[in-house]
This record gives structure tokens, C-alpha cells and sequence, in this order.
């Protein structure tokens, strides 16, 4: 086990249900705690298959998933899994919507829910927008909406599916910037899938490349930019180059 | 209120329109004992309103509400459970659909003979008949529930219960209301059913007894009672679905 790590898997297989290969093959890869890391791979390679073995939807063949330092066989609470679609419940308000992990979890009065809701809400730009519909809101509050509810779980390691691939480009543009402020006050732990290459480049430390299938290893590509990053820091010829290799990688497991 | 108006236009010129042509060859047969005109049935309306009004509507209405009540019990309880273990869906499914084939109206008869020309005969006459789209359709409901959103409550570590109270049910709820706006007609044809093959009092048994005595305007005069008390309780039941329910089409 390695110490510092806030996720680790170990020698991970998955196979799902009444399919001869696995999909996932003896996988290992951590991620240090206060990371950026996005995950790239082509669609369907089951990037979201490793989202689902870490937060306990699919259980591993073989293999241990450590969060924390501790396996999650029998951790609770230890991520928060932001969806693709926001999935917020259209019978909730939005600041009811972002309670809700807190409800779940339970032991806090409802003043006390109501301070944090309050608190997240105005972190993400939505305070005074919890008491609307989520029908109201635009896509990119939608995402900001489901993202404060992520932050309500506690965790400090996030997962995040591919949660701006709905959105138009230019909200897609601000909500990554967006996304990196919340990161860096927050210190969490973020892994993030894409399968966008700018996307990936612009807003992680390091990427890890899901080149074959089954994904028996990850590999990982440091970005070295200095936050906080600009759109511009993305044509800098260093990372223009990283870039280029991160699609040639893509590339070559598409032919 | 005003596009509402504008809205139910074509059904009201076209209601009209029928109508008229049923007043009209009515007048010409000529024969109220088989086709009473619309004319005639409204004025038997005004006439009977007294022992209409007082007696039957409320028996029959009494019937409705026993009925009507123990089918949402028996229709959600058999949805929940259903929706809860895969054994009990695979037991009692099959069975729920069976009990469809049942001819209800020709049985009626012997419920009778085994509850006596009280209320229960007829409830249970409702009731076979009223349960079923309640119990189909809430469990529809629970099925059509996104995965999705079932994952994302275990990821918060929720419960079974939690996942019932704070997602399903209400999730379920506009599936609720549009099984209770099948059951109410349902529910009046079944009573009246069950009341026109025996009964002391209702509607039913009214229309019936004017059948016997060759009064056709007699025998519409209840029915059209029926059909008006039907539209009420589903635009009441409209109303409370609107005041609960506004995210219907978000979902």
C-alpha cells in the first residue's frame, strides 16, 4: 500500500456477468491525495466501469481497492460520485436537492443542514437559487448544482463522469475554470473522466491514459503547467505537444 | 381558464352536435320507452332530483368510496411489494392479470348470494374491478424509476428505506394520480354493476327498476348522474395533482 495515497488499486479484475473477457485485467494505479487527475480512454473502453468498482456498484473479481488507506470493502463515505447528468430530483428544490447526501447520512439537526446547504450553495455561485426549481436552472447551474450536492457528501476524494459533456462549448469553457477554483480551495482529491483531450489537459496534474482493452494498466502523463491555468496556457508549446501524444495514444487504440 | 375554455371547444361543438342528432331521431322514433331524447332524460333528471339526490347517489357513492379506498390500499400494497422482492413480482403478477379474465358481471350475481343486498356484495364487485389498473400502473411507476438515480442514492450510502421514501415514492406519485383518474370511473361502473344485479338502493338499482317499468328517460336519468359525479371526482383529483405535482414533465 502506498502511504500518501487516496485511492489505490491493486491488481484489480473485473469481469462483468456472462462475458468471457474481463474488462478490467489485473489493474494497479494510485492517486495522491490533493490530486487533479483525469481519466482519458476511447468510449467504451470502461472508464465508468472503474468509477463504479470504487464507489461499490460493481464489486472486483479479484484484487483490492484501497481509499484512504483503508479498503473499501468496509469504508463508508470515503467518495462522492458526481453523474454525467446532474440527475437532480425535479420534486426537489435545488437547496433541497443539495441536502440530500446530508439527509442520507443523518446526525445533523436541520439548522444545521441548512448552514451547510446554505455555505455550499453560495460556494457554488447558486445562493440564491436554492429555493428554485431545478427546472429553472440552465445546464451549467444544473452541474454547479449536482457539483455542491458531490461536496455535501464530505469526502474529500471526488469522482466526476464526464460531468460537462452535455453542456455548449462555452459553458463547457467557464465551468472548467470554474472547476479549478473550487478545487484549489478546496484541497480535494479529484478524478475526473473525459474523453476530451483539452478538457483533460487544461484541468488535471497528470492524465492516465486508458490504452488497451481490457485496461490492464493506465498510463500516466504528467501535465506541467502551473495553475492557476488559462486558455492560453493550453497552446504553450510544451503542453501543444503533450497533447499531440495524448491523441496519438487515443489514436492508435482506435485503429 | 380562458385557454382551457378554448381548449375543450371542438369536444363541446362536436357533444352538441351529437345531441342534436340523438334529440333529433329521437323525436322522430317516437318511442321514449326505447330511446328517450336528451330533452326528456334531463327533465326525468328534474323530476326524480329528490329520491335521486337523497338516496341513490349516496348509496352508490358510499359504495365508490369503500370500494374505491380498499382498492388503493389493496393496489399499492400489492405494488410495493411486488416492487420489493423479485419473488413476490414472479408469484403475484401472473395472478393479478388472471384475476382480469374473471367475468366480474356474470359472477356478481352469486356475490350476492354470499354477502347479501348490503353494501359488500357491491364493493366487492368495484374492487375486482378497480384494483387491477391501480396495482399495474403504480408498479409501472416503481419501475420506471432511473437506475441512475437508485445508484446515485447507494453512493450517498442510502438505505432501502431511504431510497423509498426519498426517491420512489415520489417518483411515484404522478403514477399515483393517473391510477386514481382510471379508477374513479371504473370504480362507478363496477358499483353500478354490482347494484344493478341487486341491490336495495343506488343508482344502479334505480336505473333498473325504471328498466322494468318501461321508462326509458328513467333509465338514462341515473346513468347521466353517474357519468356527471365520474367528471367531478377526476377534475377534484385533477385539481390536488396539480397543486402537488408541477415537475411532471422534468422527470
Amino acid at each position: 500500500m502506498i502511504p500518501e495515497a487516496m485511492l489505490e488499486f491493486n491488481n484489480v479484475s473485473l469481469t462483468y456477468n456472462g462475458e468471457a473477457a474481463p474488462t478490467i485485467d489485473n489493474l494497479s494505479f494510485s492517486i495522491k491525495r490533493g490530486e487533479f487527475v483525469c481519466l482519458i480512454g476511447p468510449s467504451g473502453c470502461g472508464k465508468s466501469t472503474i468509477f463504479r468498482l470504487v464507489n461499490k456498484l460493481l464489486k472486483p473479481q479479484c484484487g483490492e481497492i484501497y481509499a484512504d488507506g483503508q479498503s473499501i470493502g468496509d469504508h463508508k463515505n470515503y467518495c462522492g460520485y458526481m453523474p454525467q447528468n446532474d440527475l437532480l430530483f425535479p420534486w426537489r428544490t435545488v437547496a433541497d436537492n443539495v441536502r440530500l447526501p446530508l439527509e442520507i447520512k443523518g446526525g445533523l439537526s436541520k439548522s444545521e443542514m441548512d448552514e451547510r446547504v446554505n455555505e455550499v450553495l453560495k460556494n457554488v455561485g447558486l445562493e440564491s437559487w436554492g429555493q428554485k426549481s431545478p427546472s429553472e436552472l440552465s445546464g451549467g447551474m444544473r452541474q454547479r448544482a449536482a457539483f455542491a450536492r458531490t461536496l455535501l457528501t464530505g469526502c474529500d476524494l471526488l469522482l466526476l463522469d464526464e460531468p460537462f459533456s452535455a453542456l455548449d462549448y462555452l459553458t463547457r469553457l467557464s465551468l472548467r475554470e470554474w472547476l479549478l477554483d473550487q478545487w484549489e480551495r478546496d484541497k480535494k482529491t479529484i478524478l475526473f473522466i473525459t474523453h476530451d483531450v483539452d478538457e483533460a489537459v487544461f484541468l488535471s496534474n497528470r492524465v492516465l491514459v486508458a490504452e488497451h482493452y481490457p485496461i490492464d494498466s493506465l498510463t500516466s502523463v504528467d501535465i506541467p503547467a502551473a495553475y492557476p491555468r488559462s486558455l492560453r496556457s493550453l497552446s504553450e508549446p510544451g503542453i501543444a505537444d503533450i497533447k499531440e501524444r495524448l491523441i496519438g495514444m487515443l489514436r492508435k487504440e482506435n485503429a | 381558464m380562458k385557454n382551457n375554455a378554448k381548449a375543450n371547444l371542438p369536444a363541446a361543438i362536436l357533444l352538441f352536435a351529437l345531441l342534436i342528432i340523438w334529440q333529433a331521431a329521437a323525436m322522430h322514433m317516437n318511442a321514449a320507452y326505447i330511446l328517450p331524447s336528451p330533452i326528456q332524460i334531463v327533465q326525468k333528471l328534474w323530476e326524480l332530483r329528490v329520491p335521486l339526490f337523497k338516496a341513490h347517489l349516496p348509496a352508490t357513492m358510499e359504495v365508490v368510496t369503500v370500494g374505491l379506498a380498499i382498492s388503493i390500499v389493496l393496489g399499492l400494497f400489492l405494488a410495493v411489494i411486488m416492487d420489493m422482492s423479485e419473488t413476490v413480482e414472479k408469484a403475484i403478477y401472473p395472478l393479478v392479470i388472471a384475476s382480469q379474465t374473471i367475468p366480474t358481471t356474470a359472477l356478481a350475481p352469486l356475490f350476492v348470494l354470499w354477502f347479501g343486498y348490503g353494501i359488500w356484495s357491491k364493493v366487492l364487485v368495484t374492487v375486482l374491478m378497480t384494483f387491477f389498473p391501480i396495482t399495474i400502473t403504480v408498479f409501472d411507476g416503481f419501475k420506471s424509476v432511473k437506475t441512475e438515480m437508485t445508484e446515485l442514492m447507494q453512493t450517498f450510502g442510502a438505505d432501502k428505506k431511504q431510497i423509498f421514501l426519498k426517491l420512489k415514492l415520489p417518483a411515484v406519485l404522478p403514477y399515483f394520480f393517473s391510477a386514481i383518474k382510471m379508477a374513479i370511473p371504473i370504480s362507478i361502473i363496477g358499483a353500478a354493476i354490482g347494484e344493478w344485479l341487486g341491490a336495495q338502493s343506488g343508482l344502479g338499482y334505480f336505473s333498473r327498476r325504471m328498466m322494468t317499468q318501461l321508462d326509458g328517460a328513467g333509465v338514462f336519468a341515473p346513468i347521466l348522474l353517474l357519468s356527471i359525479a365520474a367528471m367531478v371526482l377526476v377534475a377534484i383529483v385533477g385539481i390536488f395533482e396539480k397543486k402537488l405535482i408541477r415537475w411532471r414533465k422534468d422527470l
